[in-house]
């Protein structure tokens, strides 16, 4: 069995107790950095040797990320961890949250330790509550040991970490919406520069990373860069879960090396649904572009790698669909994701994204003209690269790719009023 | 400092420019809509995207910070796709209304639109349509057309101090709008119409008047409070149809408060007086101007040959021009009377003899919202001088401290760092306090260091002082109701033994357009005359009233209506008729601000001229006109002048300079009085922001504000449950021969043994002294 | 007065201990929720009275009332049903099972039953695709792999 760094507490019988993850050498990375007082550089080296790239979708050198920091800036700082995962096809943050809920700490604390912050935040999504409430039982259970409040492992030294929850949008998922709405605002993303790392939460420097992200932490610093760099590949080090959905045999979570073949990872899950044909795959969540099944076939699951198809790694979601799947029903239902989505803030988005939604809807309806499609790639056109956060090109991303590869099947139904594919 | 290429020129830009900053400094527009120089940054609009050099995707100029060796193109086909992008998102939702719309021919989207827009739309879907919102009296609203630049929001968060918009929703659904429908109540509220870059926030008294081309601007000066602040009125045939503000970053910067704006409408009251008019036994008749010229120079001849100038007082508002002021106090003195005074809501005149010169701001308009230090003491700053407040607030985000020493805890919308809040008649007491507080520090406070020795000092006045040791730019206020106090020249006293103390700068904040002028012009009394006080206290057999309402303006208003209505003489130079053919003889009609030249000089000894408007309404002549015909009917000598200008040129011979020259707030040998407050309850009787002058008091949007709500009695909890008296019930006030039946609240704001009950207003104008004290009783 | 139980001021007060003490504004997204966990939507009541407890203007706390989904400020049925339409929990069925909720119920989307008993409303992507169709039940807790079997136990057991 290949190694995990994050998923691994489920294959022991309590997941997510304290229990199991001290039994099996968590906190332990802590320990070593509070007894020895390991010098913060050398922790943010050992994480840019590792190569670990944001696991929040934009695949950000973590280590680079983290030496931003003015660690020696005499007021408050924070760390932030974003488990606000609504990427639609993204549901691994979760099973962190809910199955090894201290390794995050762990990674939280180290975080904490080496960024010189003052406090730590978990914003986690609206919808799953009842995690928020188990995440706030693992804090208290960490707290109790020991390992988080005051005088961490009697280090003197004093972090603590509170949850805080989303209540749904999606755009909280984007770091600066997400730091507005912990501060009780409307989540809406704020232009950058400064980025957080100068002015963040509270307007105090702010280091933001994803929840797999910070629970890959601890495993470095406790096995070293060169160790995580070598599980994955050179510039993609270490494990990513991918979390495959649609219309595969067994939907879930798979923690695989980075490089992976993607038929590999199709075949860890089961399979195209029964008796069906692979017709086209998401890659990295829904903002990604569609990729068609021949490409996807011949593709690695790393970030370099699905740059180079034309699509993005992503947060790892991977969503696939065969071909019963009508491409213009599918696309309809993403435009109006990011349509109710936009925070809107930016005229391009706020006017764009329902724009678009409202051409495709009527394509989808049988109302399409033939100008449509042109009409959408520009649209698309003055909407990406022209607001404050990435949102307005998650927007565009579908409904470039979609009509990239499956112009065809938009064109007949703008024809044919009807769909080309199935009944 | 970095080096910049902007379309092609080379230019050198501070640093932590922004492309926006650096276009207008190479006099290059990039357009915009949610950029506004005063407010923080959006970057949401888009509409200001520029190609820079190696950068991947167009960059907002306005969030942008400037970088040394950057390459900017605003006007390059990428820059202008992009733009073009952008508008016609804009208006994919908007409505194609500007033939009904008020901001048609100056609206900055149609504008942009001709340049930028496509001639047809690629838009084939249902456009948006948003409902009304009801924001009060003074703006309407078409929200249809609000292309969401968050504007009048980020306006209303920091500038004006209160979040009264927001924009809930989320997306194409968001809207702005206030909780609840409530009217919008911040003083500075209008401001947000000039703010908002299309048609969707407009004047509601404006609505549908004229349209922005048909209208000349005329340059103008605010007639109300002492900031001055600069706007333009926009005139058409021969009527003021709405005011706006001329941007002047040293004194309004580009804001004007709700009075100056809305205050337009009431040049057009019924209650205009435009033709002269004459008693006659118990009716009043129209006469011509001669007639009624005629009669006044007889009467006031009569009265002066009889019993001696001393019979005639004469008193004038501080609203009225220098030249107005100047003609008056001639005639006055002239006619052998030393009794003139502009100052009829004080009480306390013993600080005449001390003082050195006129009392101002003591320091520019400008630096307020550079102090690191401010005491206000007895300011009601936010209704008084609004944008002397807003910019305080600027200060105080910029890191200042302020403090108070006031009657009551009114909500400044800013961080007060430390306050002693007391009954009217123990302000001397507070203040004694902190001048203990510095020498027991050790410093040095002059003459007043005998008289406080015995002075407790609580810790509130401690932290004052404390405060006032530290900082660089530090400066003591005095507001409107330390300056009507009874004790106001000792206020005056400790003030400036604090300031030299402390090196405090010490300053008045002036109630009105030219308080400041009124006394470098000598409009008070200069040789043993008798200040407004003794004027109304010891009634005089005539009155020459220029531009005041005694029974509103006065300390004791019950008192001045008596002393009117027992002379044998009243003329009164008004625009309004008011309550004053009650006790006047001869009415004449002089001309407001907008309708004849004129001057003001403001807090700060800035001297302001302008023209007027437009013509005078009716018959109404300009003041200095009428004074100038009433000095030649007298016979009285240098009073030939053939304009405003020659006034002035009389009055203040250095212009400025010669202001500048009579400013001084130094005061000595104000003798300390013991300090112990009276006993009982003290009435806190200020003059309410919508009733400072004739001209708001008849504006009807204004007086449909909140701010202008009926004076009620306002009262600490404790004290209501003390006398046993029900919130929201009617309770009888009175203040010795003086009652009024009014309607009680509740402000826990408040001393506990102080009341406040609003004066300046009809309601009240039966009560005494302002700050007096009172009793009030259950109905 | 106070407009919630003392049990849902003490929650709020937890909420509020974990940000710096100038940042009480910070709690406003939970005490919402907090709010109407008690009183089953947010009138202008109470939002109000959240508002005025963190020291915030009232239109601030509604700002954040309108911008995120799960917030109702109409009265709602007493059971909430949110289930995930997203592409994900399409594929895997999520289409069926909102007819099926729909016919069941005899409501669309946006709509309440009769007896005030069900709302049935269409949800954005929950983060659990892997286990949709999927819906969410008054919020906070959440039902997956819904087939036209566990939906009817589902609705049985909520009365
Ligand atoms: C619209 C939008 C949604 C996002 N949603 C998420 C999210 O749900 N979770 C996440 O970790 N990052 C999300 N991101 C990325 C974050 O902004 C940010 O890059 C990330 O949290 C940084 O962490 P990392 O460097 O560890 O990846 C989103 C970005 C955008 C533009
Ligand atoms: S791109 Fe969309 S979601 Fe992002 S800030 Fe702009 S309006 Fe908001
Ligand atoms: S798409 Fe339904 S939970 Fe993500």
């Amino acid at each position: 069995m290949s190694t995990k760094v994050c998923l691994w507490t489920l294959d022991h019988p309590n997941p997510a107790s304290l229990e199991t993850y001290v039994a099996n050498g968590g906190y332990s990375a802590l320990k070593k950095i509070l007894a020895e007082k390991t010098p913060a550089e050398q922790i943010i080296e050992q994480v840019k040797i590792s190569a670990l790239r944001g696991r929040g979708g934009a695949g950000f050198p973590t280590g680079l990320k983290w030496s931003f920091m003015p660690r020696s800036f005499p007021g408050d700082k924070y760390v932030v961890c974003n488990t606000d995962e609504g990427e639609p096809g993204t549901f691994k943050d979760r099973d962190i949250v809910q199955f090894n809920p201290h390794q995050l700490i762990e990674g939280m604390v180290i975080a904490g330790y080496t960024l010189g912050a003052r406090a730590g935040y978990n914003y986690i999504h609206g919808e799953i509550f009842e995690l928020y409430q188990s995440w706030e039982q693992a804090l208290d259970e960490a707290r109790a040991a020991g390992y988080l409040g005051k005088n961490i492992c009697g280090s003197g030294w004093d972090f603590d970490i509170h949850a805080h929850h989303g209540y749904g949008a999606y755009i909280c998922g984007e770091e600066t919406a997400l730091l507005e709405s912990i501060e009780g605002k409307k989540g809406q993303p704020r232009f950058k520069p400064p980025f957080p790392a100068s002015f963040g939460l509270y307007g105090k420097p702010t280091t933001i990373n994803n929840t797999e992200t910070l629970a890959s932490i601890p495993w470095i610093v406790k096995h070293g860069g060169q160790r995580f760099l070598e599980l994955g590949k050179p510039n993609n080090g270490g494990t990513k879960i991918f979390s495959v959905s649609g219309h595969v045999n067994q939907p879930g979570n798979y923690e695989v090396p980075l490089g992976t073949p993607f038929a590999e990872l199709l075949e860890m899950a089961g399979g195209v649904r029964d008796g069906h044909r692979l017709k086209a795959v998401i890659p990295g969540g829904s903002s990604a572009p569609v990729l068609p099944a021949e490409i996807m076939m011949d593709c690695t699951l790393d970030f370099d790698a699905i740059a180079k198809a034309g699509s993005m790694l992503g947060s790892g979601a991977v969503i696939v669909m065969d071909e019963t799947v009508c491409m213009v029903q599918a696309l309809e239902r993403l435009a109006y994701f990011y349509f109710e989505e936009s925070c809107g803030q930016c005229t391009p988005c706020r006017e764009g994204t329902g724009w678009m939604y409202r051409v495709v809807h009527r394509i989808e309806h049988g109302q399409g003209r033939p100008e449509d499609l042109d009409l959408l790639m520009s649209v698309g056109g003055n909407i990406s690269g022209r607001t404050i956060c990435a949102l307005g090109d998650a927007a565009v991303g579908p409904v470039h790719s979609f009509i990239k590869h499956f112009r065809k099947e938009f064109e007949y139904h703008i024809e044919n009023k009807r769909c080309m594919v199935g009944d | 400092m970095p080096h910049i290429e902007i379309d092609g020129s080379e230019i050198e830009v501070a640093p932590g420019a922004t492309l926006m900053d650096a276009a207008a400094q190479a006099g290059i527009y990039i357009p915009h809509f949610c950029y506004h120089k005063k407010l923080s940054i959006a970057a949401s609009c888009r509409m200001c995207l520029v190609e820079v050099e190696k950068a991947p995707k167009p960059l907002p100029a306005c969030a942008t910070p400037v970088t040394d060796g950057m390459k900017v193109w605003t006007r390059s086909e990428r820059a202008v796709e992009a733009q073009k992008g952008v508008m016609e998102f804009l208006l994919i939702n908007h409505p194609l209304d500007c033939p009904i719309c008020d901001q048609g021919g100056e609206c900055q989207l149609q504008d942009l639109a001709v340049g930028y827009g496509a001639s047809n739309s690629r838009y084939a879907e249902p456009k948006r349509v948003v409902r009304e919102k009801e924001l009060g009296p003074l703006i309407s609203t078409d929200m249809t057309r609000c292309i969401h630049c968050s504007r009048c929001v980020r306006f209303g968060q920091e500038i004006a101090g209160m979040m009264e918009l927001g924009m809930p929703g989320r997306g194409e659904h968001t809207e702005v709008m206030p909780w609840l429908e409530h009217q919008v109540t911040s003083e500075l509220s209008g401001n947000v119409i000039d703010l908002c870059p299309v048609g969707a926030l407009t004047s509601k008294p404006f609505r549908y008047k004229a349209r922005g081309w048909e209208l000349s601007r005329r340059r103008t000066v605010s007639p109300h409070d002492g900031l001055g602040a600069n706007m333009l009125v926009h005139v058409k045939d021969g009527r003021v149809y709405r005011a706006v503000p001329q941007d002047n970053e040293a004194v309004n910067e580009c804001w004007l408060a709700d009075r100056d704006r809305y205050s337009y409408e009431a040049l057009y009251s019924e209650d205009r007086l435009t033709r002269p008019m004459v008693r006659d036994g118990d009716r009043w008749v129209e006469v011509d101007w001669g007639k009624a010229l005629a009669q006044v120079a007889g009467a006031l001849k009569m009265l002066r040959d009889t019993h001696g100038g001393d019979a005639i007082g004469v008193l004038a508002s501080p609203h009225q021009t220098v030249e107005e002021l100047h003609l008056l106090q001639k005639l006055a003195r002239g006619l052998g009377s030393d009794n003139i005074d502009h100052r009829l809501n004080h009480s306390d005149f013993a600080a005449d003899a001390g003082r050195a010169g006129a009392a101002w701001l003591g320091l520019p308009v400008a630096e307020l919202s550079n102090l690191d230090r401010v005491l206000l003491v007895g300011a009601t700053v936010r209704k008084d001088q609004p944008l002397a407040a807003q910019r305080l607030r600027q200060a105080v985000k910029a890191g200042a401290q302020l403090s108070i020493i006031h009657a009551a805890d009114d909500d400044l919308l800013c961080k007060v760092a430390h306050k002693l809040v007391v009954k009217p008649s123990a302000l001397v007491q507070a203040l004694a306090q902190v001048a203990r507080a510095l020498q027991e520090a050790g410093l040095d406070v002059g003459a007043v260091a005998a008289s406080i020795g015995g002075v407790a000092v609580t810790d509130a006045a401690r932290a004052i002082a404390g405060s006032l040791r530290g900082g660089a730019r530090k400066a003591l206020l005095l507001g409107s109701l330390a300056q009507q106090h009874p004790r106001a020249a000792e206020l005056h006293q400790l003030a400036w033994a604090i300031g030299q103390a402390s090196g405090a700068r010490v300053g008045f904040l002036s109630p009105a357009a030219n308080s400041v002028g009124a006394q470098v012009l000598g409009v008070q009394p200069a040789g043993g005359g008798r200040n407004a006080g003794r004027m109304l206290a010891e009634p005089r057999k005539a009155y020459v009233l220029m531009g005041v309402e005694p029974e509103l303006d006065a300390y004791d208003a019950r008192q001045a209506l008596e002393a009117l209505r027992g002379a044998e003489f009243v003329v009164a130079l008004t625009a309004f008729k008011g309550a004053a053919p009650d006790y006047a003889h001869v009415l004449l009609p002089i001309a407001p601000y907008t309708e004849t030249a004129g001057s003001y000089v403001n807090m700060e000894g800035r001297l302001q001229a302008f023209h007027g408007a437009v013509k005078p309404l009716g018959e109404t002549r300009p003041a200095w006109k009428v004074l100038r015909v009433l000095g030649n009917l007298l016979e009285l000598p240098g009073f030939e002048f053939d304009s405003a200008e020659a006034v002035r040129a009389e009055a203040l011979p250095e212009g400025e300079a010669t202001v500048r020259a009579r400013l001084d707030n130094a005061v000595e040998g104000v003798a300390l009085a013991h300090p112990a407050p009276v006993e009982g309850l003290d009435r806190v009787g200020e003059t309410p922001i919508y009733q400072l002058d004739p001209l708001v008091r008849r504006a009807p949007a204004l007086q449909k504000t909140a701010d202008a709500a009926a004076p009620e009695v306002w009262a600490h909890g404790e004290l209501i449950a003390r006398l046993g008296l029900e919130e929201g019930g009617q309770v009888r006030v009175t203040q010795g021969e003086g009652a009024a039946v009014l309607r009680l609240r509740r402000d826990d704001r408040l001393p506990v043994d102080a009341v406040r009950v609003a004066a300046g207003h009809p309601l009240t104008a039966g009560l005494g002294a302002r700050l007096g004290t009172l009793s009030l009783e259950r109905l | 007065m106070t407009l919630l139980t003392p049990e849902s001021l003490a929650q709020i007060d937890r909420e509020i201990a974990k940000y710096p003490a100038e940042h009480k504004q910070s709690a406003v997204m939970a005490a919402l929720r907090i709010a109407q966990t008690e009183k089953g939507w947010l009138s202008t009541e109470t939002i109000e009275y959240v508002a005025e407890y963190l020291g915030m203007p009232a239109i601030a706390a509604y700002e954040v009332a309108t911008f995120y989904n799960m917030y109702e400020l109409s009265p709602c049925g007493r059971h909430k049903i949110t289930v995930c339409t997203n592409l994900p929990c399409q594929l895997q069925g999520a289409g069926d099972i909102a007819e099926y909720l729909k016919k069941k119920l005899g409501i669309g989307f946006g709509e309440t039953t009769p007896d005030g008993r069900f709302t049935l409303k269409e949800g954005e992507c929950m983060g659990t695709c892997g286990s949709g169709p999927l819906c969410l039940h008054n919020n906070h807790k959440m039902y997956t792999r819904l087939t036209p079997q566990t939906v009817d136990q589902l609705l049985d057991g909520l009365k």
